[in-house]
Protein backbone atom coordinates (compact mmCIF):
# COMPACT_ATOMS: atom_id res chain seq x y z
CA UNK A 1 0.00 0.00 0.00
CA UNK A 2 1.19 3.47 0.61
CA UNK A 3 3.75 2.59 3.34
CA UNK A 4 5.19 0.44 1.17
CA UNK A 5 6.23 2.46 -1.78
CA UNK A 6 7.24 5.51 0.63
CA UNK A 7 9.52 2.82 2.66
CA UNK A 8 10.98 1.96 -1.13
CA UNK A 9 11.17 5.83 -2.23
CA UNK A 10 13.49 6.20 1.39
CA UNK A 11 15.39 3.31 0.37
CA UNK A 12 15.84 4.33 -3.25
CA UNK A 13 16.85 7.68 -2.23
CA UNK A 14 18.89 6.95 0.34
CA UNK A 15 21.20 4.73 -2.04
CA UNK A 16 21.15 7.49 -4.53
CA UNK A 17 22.36 9.53 -1.90
CA UNK A 18 25.20 6.71 -0.80
CA UNK A 19 26.52 6.67 -4.38
CA UNK A 20 26.02 10.39 -4.89
CA UNK A 21 28.83 11.02 -1.80
CA UNK A 22 31.15 7.92 -3.17
CA UNK A 23 31.35 9.72 -5.73
CA UNK A 24 32.58 13.21 -3.76
CA UNK A 25 34.81 10.79 -1.66
CA UNK A 26 36.61 9.18 -4.78
CA UNK A 27 37.50 10.13 -7.91
CA UNK A 28 38.60 7.11 -9.95
CA UNK A 29 34.93 5.06 -11.00
CA UNK A 30 37.04 1.83 -9.94
CA UNK A 31 37.42 3.03 -6.10
CA UNK A 32 33.57 3.79 -6.22
CA UNK A 33 32.67 0.30 -7.82
CA UNK A 34 35.13 -1.64 -5.24
CA UNK A 35 33.46 0.48 -1.88
CA UNK A 36 29.66 -0.35 -3.34
CA UNK A 37 30.90 -4.01 -3.56
CA UNK A 38 32.25 -4.00 -0.31
CA UNK A 39 29.16 -2.51 1.41
CA UNK A 40 27.12 -4.59 -0.31
CA UNK A 41 29.53 -7.69 0.67
CA UNK A 42 28.73 -6.94 4.58
CA UNK A 43 24.99 -6.93 3.43
CA UNK A 44 25.15 -9.48 2.15
CA UNK A 45 26.74 -11.40 4.81
CA UNK A 46 23.96 -10.80 7.43
CA UNK A 47 21.17 -10.59 4.56
CA UNK A 48 21.40 -14.43 4.02
CA UNK A 49 20.40 -15.46 7.59
CA UNK A 50 17.43 -13.22 7.44
CA UNK A 51 16.27 -14.60 3.93
CA UNK A 52 17.43 -18.69 4.92
CA UNK A 53 15.22 -18.13 8.10
CA UNK A 54 12.32 -16.33 6.42
CA UNK A 55 12.13 -18.28 3.29
CA UNK A 56 13.03 -21.61 4.87
CA UNK A 57 14.34 -22.93 1.56
CA UNK A 58 16.03 -26.41 1.06
CA UNK A 59 19.76 -26.54 0.50
CA UNK A 60 20.26 -26.32 -3.37
CA UNK A 61 21.70 -29.04 -4.96
CA UNK A 62 23.31 -27.29 -7.86
CA UNK A 63 24.71 -24.12 -9.29
CA UNK A 64 21.47 -23.60 -11.15
CA UNK A 65 19.12 -24.34 -8.36
CA UNK A 66 21.13 -21.70 -6.65
CA UNK A 67 20.78 -18.83 -8.92
CA UNK A 68 17.30 -19.96 -9.82
CA UNK A 69 16.58 -19.33 -5.56
CA UNK A 70 18.38 -16.02 -5.85
CA UNK A 71 16.79 -14.81 -9.23
CA UNK A 72 13.23 -15.98 -8.27
CA UNK A 73 13.02 -16.10 -4.56
CA UNK A 74 15.53 -13.63 -3.06
CA UNK A 75 15.40 -10.72 -5.89
CA UNK A 76 11.51 -11.09 -5.23
CA UNK A 77 11.76 -11.05 -1.61
CA UNK A 78 13.82 -7.71 -1.39
CA UNK A 79 13.58 -5.80 -4.39
CA UNK A 80 9.93 -7.04 -5.54
CA UNK A 81 11.42 -7.88 -8.55
CA UNK A 82 12.59 -11.42 -10.73
CA UNK A 83 15.32 -10.99 -13.35
CA UNK A 84 15.40 -13.93 -15.61
CA UNK A 85 18.16 -16.65 -15.73
CA UNK A 86 20.23 -17.84 -18.48
CA UNK A 87 23.73 -19.63 -18.36
CA UNK A 88 26.75 -19.20 -20.68
CA UNK A 89 27.18 -21.82 -23.24
CA UNK A 90 31.47 -20.98 -23.42
CA UNK A 91 31.88 -20.70 -20.09
CA UNK A 92 31.64 -23.61 -17.64
CA UNK A 93 30.07 -22.13 -13.61
CA UNK A 94 28.67 -18.93 -15.25
CA UNK A 95 25.30 -17.76 -14.40
CA UNK A 96 23.65 -14.38 -15.95
CA UNK A 97 20.71 -12.67 -14.07
CA UNK A 98 18.84 -10.19 -16.31
CA UNK A 99 17.24 -7.22 -14.96
CA UNK A 100 13.89 -6.21 -16.93
CA UNK A 101 13.30 -3.63 -14.03
CA UNK A 102 15.69 -2.05 -10.73
CA UNK A 103 14.02 -0.18 -8.48
CA UNK A 104 17.20 1.30 -7.74
CA UNK A 105 17.66 3.20 -11.06
CA UNK A 106 14.23 3.82 -10.93
CA UNK A 107 15.21 7.95 -10.99
CA UNK A 108 18.57 7.85 -12.62
CA UNK A 109 18.39 9.06 -15.71
CA UNK A 110 22.28 8.37 -16.98
CA UNK A 111 25.09 8.59 -15.68
CA UNK A 112 27.26 11.95 -14.86
CA UNK A 113 29.77 12.98 -17.50
CA UNK A 114 32.96 11.47 -16.66
CA UNK A 115 31.61 8.27 -14.86
CA UNK A 116 31.23 6.21 -17.80
CA UNK A 117 32.95 2.97 -15.62
CA UNK A 118 30.46 3.69 -12.42
CA UNK A 119 28.54 0.13 -11.79
CA UNK A 120 25.24 2.52 -9.78
CA UNK A 121 24.22 -0.68 -8.91
CA UNK A 122 27.27 -2.88 -8.16
CA UNK A 123 25.97 -3.16 -4.26
CA UNK A 124 24.40 -5.75 -5.73
CA UNK A 125 27.30 -7.97 -6.87
CA UNK A 126 28.61 -7.48 -3.43
CA UNK A 127 25.54 -8.58 -1.78
CA UNK A 128 24.92 -11.61 -4.06
CA UNK A 129 28.70 -12.62 -3.63
CA UNK A 130 28.79 -12.10 0.64
CA UNK A 131 25.57 -14.06 0.76
CA UNK A 132 26.95 -17.16 -1.81
CA UNK A 133 30.42 -16.94 0.45
CA UNK A 134 28.10 -17.90 3.56
CA UNK A 135 27.00 -20.89 2.18
CA UNK A 136 30.18 -22.11 1.46
CA UNK A 137 29.75 -21.42 -2.47
CA UNK A 138 33.06 -18.60 -3.88
CA UNK A 139 31.67 -16.71 -6.73
CA UNK A 140 32.64 -13.66 -9.20
CA UNK A 141 29.74 -11.31 -9.39
CA UNK A 142 30.02 -8.44 -11.31
CA UNK A 143 27.44 -6.25 -13.78
CA UNK A 144 28.46 -7.40 -17.28
CA UNK A 145 26.09 -4.59 -19.31
CA UNK A 146 24.42 -1.85 -17.76
CA UNK A 147 21.62 -0.07 -19.26
CA UNK A 148 23.10 2.69 -17.73
CA UNK A 149 26.10 2.89 -19.43
CA UNK A 150 24.53 2.56 -22.55
CA UNK A 151 24.07 -1.18 -22.87
CA UNK A 152 20.63 -2.53 -24.08
CA UNK A 153 20.12 -4.97 -20.98
CA UNK A 154 21.12 -4.92 -17.29
CA UNK A 155 23.12 -8.00 -16.80
CA UNK A 156 24.69 -9.58 -13.54
CA UNK A 157 27.19 -12.40 -14.14
CA UNK A 158 27.89 -14.88 -12.05
CA UNK A 159 30.75 -17.26 -11.94
CA UNK A 160 30.76 -20.15 -9.27
CA UNK A 161 34.51 -20.92 -8.20
CA UNK A 162 35.90 -23.87 -6.83
CA UNK A 163 33.95 -24.93 -3.88
CA UNK A 164 35.06 -23.64 -0.48
CA UNK A 165 36.17 -26.26 1.48
CA UNK A 166 34.63 -26.54 5.27
CA UNK A 167 36.84 -27.83 7.95
CA UNK A 168 37.49 -31.23 7.86
CA UNK A 169 34.49 -32.69 9.62
CA UNK A 170 31.59 -30.80 7.98
CA UNK A 171 30.93 -32.29 5.23
CA UNK A 172 27.09 -31.80 6.16
CA UNK A 173 25.97 -28.11 5.75
CA UNK B 1 9.45 -23.54 33.14
CA UNK B 2 9.60 -26.74 30.68
CA UNK B 3 12.86 -24.74 28.05
CA UNK B 4 15.81 -25.42 30.00
CA UNK B 5 18.23 -23.61 28.00
CA UNK B 6 19.35 -22.27 24.98
CA UNK B 7 22.84 -22.28 23.21
CA UNK B 8 23.92 -20.88 20.06
CA UNK B 9 27.48 -21.91 18.38
CA UNK B 10 29.03 -20.45 15.83
CA UNK B 11 30.87 -21.85 12.51
CA UNK B 12 33.98 -22.61 14.58
CA UNK B 13 32.08 -24.53 17.40
CA UNK B 14 32.55 -21.20 19.55
CA UNK B 15 29.45 -20.60 22.12
CA UNK B 16 28.57 -16.96 21.43
CA UNK B 17 25.28 -17.00 23.12
CA UNK B 18 24.07 -19.00 25.99
CA UNK B 19 20.80 -18.78 28.14
CA UNK B 20 19.33 -20.48 31.42
CA UNK B 21 15.65 -20.38 31.34
CA UNK B 22 15.11 -22.34 34.86
CA UNK B 23 14.96 -22.44 38.04
CA UNK B 24 16.84 -25.55 39.71
CA UNK B 25 14.32 -27.95 41.47
CA UNK B 26 16.51 -28.77 44.13
CA UNK B 27 17.78 -26.09 46.14
CA UNK B 28 17.94 -25.85 49.82
CA UNK B 29 18.74 -22.96 52.56
CA UNK B 30 19.41 -23.85 55.85
CA UNK B 31 20.65 -21.69 58.81
CA UNK B 32 23.55 -23.06 60.97
CA UNK B 33 25.19 -22.86 64.02
CA UNK B 34 28.85 -23.71 65.06
CA UNK B 35 29.99 -26.32 64.04
CA UNK B 36 28.61 -27.42 60.84
CA UNK B 37 27.89 -30.89 60.78
CA UNK B 38 28.27 -31.43 56.99
CA UNK B 39 31.72 -32.38 55.78
CA UNK B 40 32.67 -30.11 52.99
CA UNK B 41 35.30 -30.05 50.86
CA UNK B 42 36.80 -28.49 47.45
CA UNK B 43 35.95 -30.30 44.08
CA UNK B 44 36.11 -28.54 41.19
CA UNK B 45 36.62 -25.30 42.36
CA UNK B 46 33.91 -25.42 43.96
CA UNK B 47 32.72 -26.13 47.98
CA UNK B 48 30.93 -29.18 47.88
CA UNK B 49 28.83 -31.51 50.37
CA UNK B 50 31.44 -34.32 50.93
CA UNK B 51 29.65 -36.61 53.80
CA UNK B 52 26.75 -35.66 56.13
CA UNK B 53 23.88 -35.93 53.84
CA UNK B 54 20.74 -34.54 55.71
CA UNK B 55 17.20 -33.44 54.60
CA UNK B 56 17.57 -32.57 51.44
CA UNK B 57 21.16 -31.22 51.21
CA UNK B 58 23.04 -34.08 49.14
CA UNK B 59 26.59 -35.39 48.68
CA UNK B 60 27.70 -33.44 46.14
CA UNK B 61 25.46 -30.18 46.29
CA UNK B 62 27.62 -26.92 46.22
CA UNK B 63 27.31 -23.93 48.34
CA UNK B 64 25.26 -21.72 46.35
CA UNK B 65 25.01 -18.20 48.47
CA UNK B 66 25.85 -17.57 52.19
CA UNK B 67 23.80 -15.46 54.04
CA UNK B 68 21.56 -14.91 50.13
CA UNK B 69 24.74 -13.50 48.89
CA UNK B 70 26.00 -15.74 45.81
CA UNK B 71 29.17 -17.15 46.80
CA UNK B 72 31.92 -16.83 43.70
CA UNK B 73 33.14 -20.67 43.73
CA UNK B 74 35.04 -21.04 46.42
CA UNK B 75 35.49 -17.35 47.81
CA UNK B 76 32.29 -15.28 48.76
CA UNK B 77 31.01 -12.66 47.26
CA UNK B 78 33.29 -10.19 49.04
CA UNK B 79 36.41 -12.48 48.45
CA UNK B 80 36.84 -14.10 51.69
CA UNK B 81 37.71 -18.40 51.31
CA UNK B 82 34.27 -20.06 51.85
CA UNK B 83 35.67 -22.99 54.05
CA UNK B 84 37.75 -19.89 56.31
CA UNK B 85 34.82 -18.17 56.85
CA UNK B 86 32.66 -21.61 57.78
CA UNK B 87 35.40 -23.08 60.04
CA UNK B 88 35.37 -19.58 62.36
CA UNK B 89 32.61 -19.61 65.22
CA UNK B 90 32.33 -15.98 65.01
CA UNK B 91 30.62 -16.11 61.87
CA UNK B 92 27.98 -17.69 62.82
CA UNK B 93 24.45 -18.47 63.02
CA UNK B 94 24.61 -18.59 58.80
CA UNK B 95 22.21 -19.40 56.27
CA UNK B 96 23.70 -21.53 53.58
CA UNK B 97 22.03 -22.54 50.25
CA UNK B 98 22.91 -25.55 48.35
CA UNK B 99 22.39 -26.97 45.79
CA UNK B 100 22.90 -28.53 42.19
CA UNK B 101 26.34 -26.91 40.99
CA UNK B 102 25.08 -24.82 37.81
CA UNK B 103 27.84 -25.00 34.94
CA UNK B 104 30.39 -22.84 34.78
CA UNK B 105 30.93 -20.23 31.65
CA UNK B 106 34.08 -21.98 30.91
CA UNK B 107 32.55 -25.32 30.94
CA UNK B 108 29.49 -24.27 28.87
CA UNK B 109 32.16 -23.22 26.51
CA UNK B 110 33.80 -26.35 26.66
CA UNK B 111 30.57 -28.65 26.52
CA UNK B 112 29.22 -26.22 22.81
CA UNK B 113 32.48 -26.94 21.21
CA UNK B 114 32.32 -30.88 22.60
CA UNK B 115 28.61 -30.95 21.15
CA UNK B 116 30.19 -28.74 17.69
CA UNK B 117 32.42 -31.32 16.84
CA UNK B 118 29.59 -34.60 17.98
CA UNK B 119 27.96 -33.03 15.71
CA UNK B 120 28.99 -34.03 12.52
CA UNK B 121 29.23 -37.97 13.42
CA UNK B 122 25.51 -37.87 12.81
CA UNK B 123 26.30 -36.98 9.12
CA UNK B 124 29.31 -39.10 9.00
CA UNK B 125 27.72 -42.72 10.61
CA UNK B 126 24.85 -42.20 8.14
CA UNK B 127 24.34 -45.24 5.63
CA UNK B 128 22.56 -41.96 3.36
CA UNK B 129 24.81 -39.90 1.90
CA UNK B 130 23.82 -36.33 2.40
CA UNK B 131 22.53 -37.41 6.01
CA UNK B 132 22.19 -34.28 8.44
CA UNK B 133 24.25 -33.84 11.60
CA UNK B 134 22.60 -34.90 15.27
CA UNK B 135 19.53 -33.25 15.40
CA UNK B 136 18.10 -34.68 18.80
CA UNK B 137 20.19 -35.52 21.52
CA UNK B 138 17.71 -37.69 24.64
CA UNK B 139 18.00 -38.21 27.83
CA UNK B 140 15.68 -39.12 31.19
CA UNK B 141 15.24 -35.89 32.13
CA UNK B 142 16.17 -33.48 28.94
CA UNK B 143 16.34 -33.57 25.49
CA UNK B 144 18.45 -31.35 23.53
CA UNK B 145 17.16 -30.13 20.21
CA UNK B 146 19.78 -29.54 17.74
CA UNK B 147 19.19 -26.93 14.08
CA UNK B 148 21.98 -25.96 11.97
CA UNK B 149 21.50 -23.42 9.24
CA UNK B 150 22.96 -23.75 5.85
CA UNK B 151 25.46 -21.19 6.93
CA UNK B 152 26.96 -23.18 10.11
CA UNK B 153 25.27 -21.73 12.88
CA UNK B 154 23.64 -24.21 15.62
CA UNK B 155 21.05 -23.51 17.52
CA UNK B 156 20.45 -25.65 20.35
CA UNK B 157 17.70 -26.36 22.91
CA UNK B 158 17.57 -28.08 25.98
CA UNK B 159 13.81 -28.99 27.06
CA UNK B 160 11.66 -31.21 28.80
CA UNK B 161 11.25 -34.52 26.88
CA UNK B 162 7.24 -33.73 26.96
CA UNK B 163 7.91 -30.18 25.78
CA UNK B 164 6.33 -30.16 21.87
CA UNK B 165 6.72 -27.13 19.63
CA UNK B 166 10.85 -27.33 19.54
CA UNK B 167 11.70 -27.12 16.13
CA UNK B 168 9.68 -23.95 15.09
CA UNK B 169 10.91 -22.68 18.38
CA UNK B 170 14.08 -23.12 16.78
CA UNK B 171 13.30 -21.59 13.02
CA UNK B 172 11.81 -18.61 15.33
CA UNK B 173 15.23 -18.31 17.03
CA UNK B 174 16.59 -18.45 14.12
CA UNK B 175 14.82 -15.02 12.81
CA UNK B 176 15.32 -13.30 16.31
CA UNK B 177 18.86 -14.19 15.63
CA UNK B 178 18.94 -12.76 12.04
CA UNK B 179 16.82 -9.53 13.02
CA UNK B 180 18.14 -7.92 16.89
CA UNK B 181 22.20 -9.95 16.26
CA UNK B 182 22.42 -9.49 12.54
CA UNK B 183 21.01 -6.77 11.67
CA UNK B 184 23.12 -4.52 14.34
CA UNK B 185 25.43 -2.74 12.77
CA UNK B 186 27.82 -3.33 15.49
CA UNK B 187 27.32 -6.64 16.17
CA UNK B 188 30.48 -8.40 14.39
CA UNK B 189 29.59 -12.13 13.24
CA UNK B 190 30.83 -14.77 14.88
CA UNK B 191 31.32 -12.86 17.70
CA UNK B 192 29.49 -13.15 21.51
CA UNK B 193 25.85 -12.09 21.49
CA UNK B 194 25.55 -9.36 23.77
CA UNK B 195 22.57 -7.57 22.00
CA UNK B 196 19.37 -6.08 24.75
CA UNK B 197 16.96 -6.90 22.20
CA UNK B 198 17.91 -10.47 21.04
CA UNK B 199 17.83 -11.39 24.85
CA UNK B 200 14.22 -10.11 25.28
CA UNK B 201 12.81 -11.44 21.91
CA UNK B 202 14.68 -14.67 22.85
CA UNK B 203 12.73 -15.17 26.39
CA UNK B 204 9.79 -13.57 24.92
CA UNK B 205 9.72 -16.49 22.55
CA UNK B 206 10.67 -19.28 24.91
CA UNK B 207 7.22 -18.13 27.01
CA UNK B 208 5.25 -18.19 24.46
CA UNK B 209 6.48 -21.69 23.01
CA UNK B 210 6.20 -23.36 26.66
CA UNK B 211 2.47 -21.61 26.80
CA UNK B 212 2.06 -23.97 23.62
CA UNK B 213 3.80 -26.76 24.88
CA UNK B 214 1.65 -30.05 26.56
CA UNK B 215 1.33 -28.25 29.55
CA UNK B 216 -1.03 -25.51 28.56
CA UNK B 217 -1.20 -22.39 29.99
CA UNK B 218 -0.75 -21.51 32.95
CA UNK B 219 1.68 -24.17 33.48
Amino acid sequence: GCCNSCRRELFVLTYGALVAQLCKDYEKDEDVNKYLDRMGYDIGIRLVEDFLARSAVKKCRSYSETVDMIAQVAFKMYLGITPSVSRSNTTENEFFLILENNPLVDFVEELPAGRTSLCYCNILCGVIRGALEMVHLAAEVNFIQDRLKGDDFTEIGITFLKKLEDKKHKRNK
Amino acid sequence: MAIFSVYVVNKAGGLIYQLDHYAPRSETEKTFSFPLDLVLKLHDERVVVAFGQRDSIRVGHAILSINGVDVNGKYTADGKEVLEYLGNPANYPVSIRFGRPRLSSNEKLMLASMFHSLFAIGSQLSPELGSSGIEMLETDTFKLHCFQTLTGIKFVVLADPRQAGIESLLRKIYEIYSDFALKNPFYSLEMPIRCELFDQNLKLALEVAEKTGPFGPGS
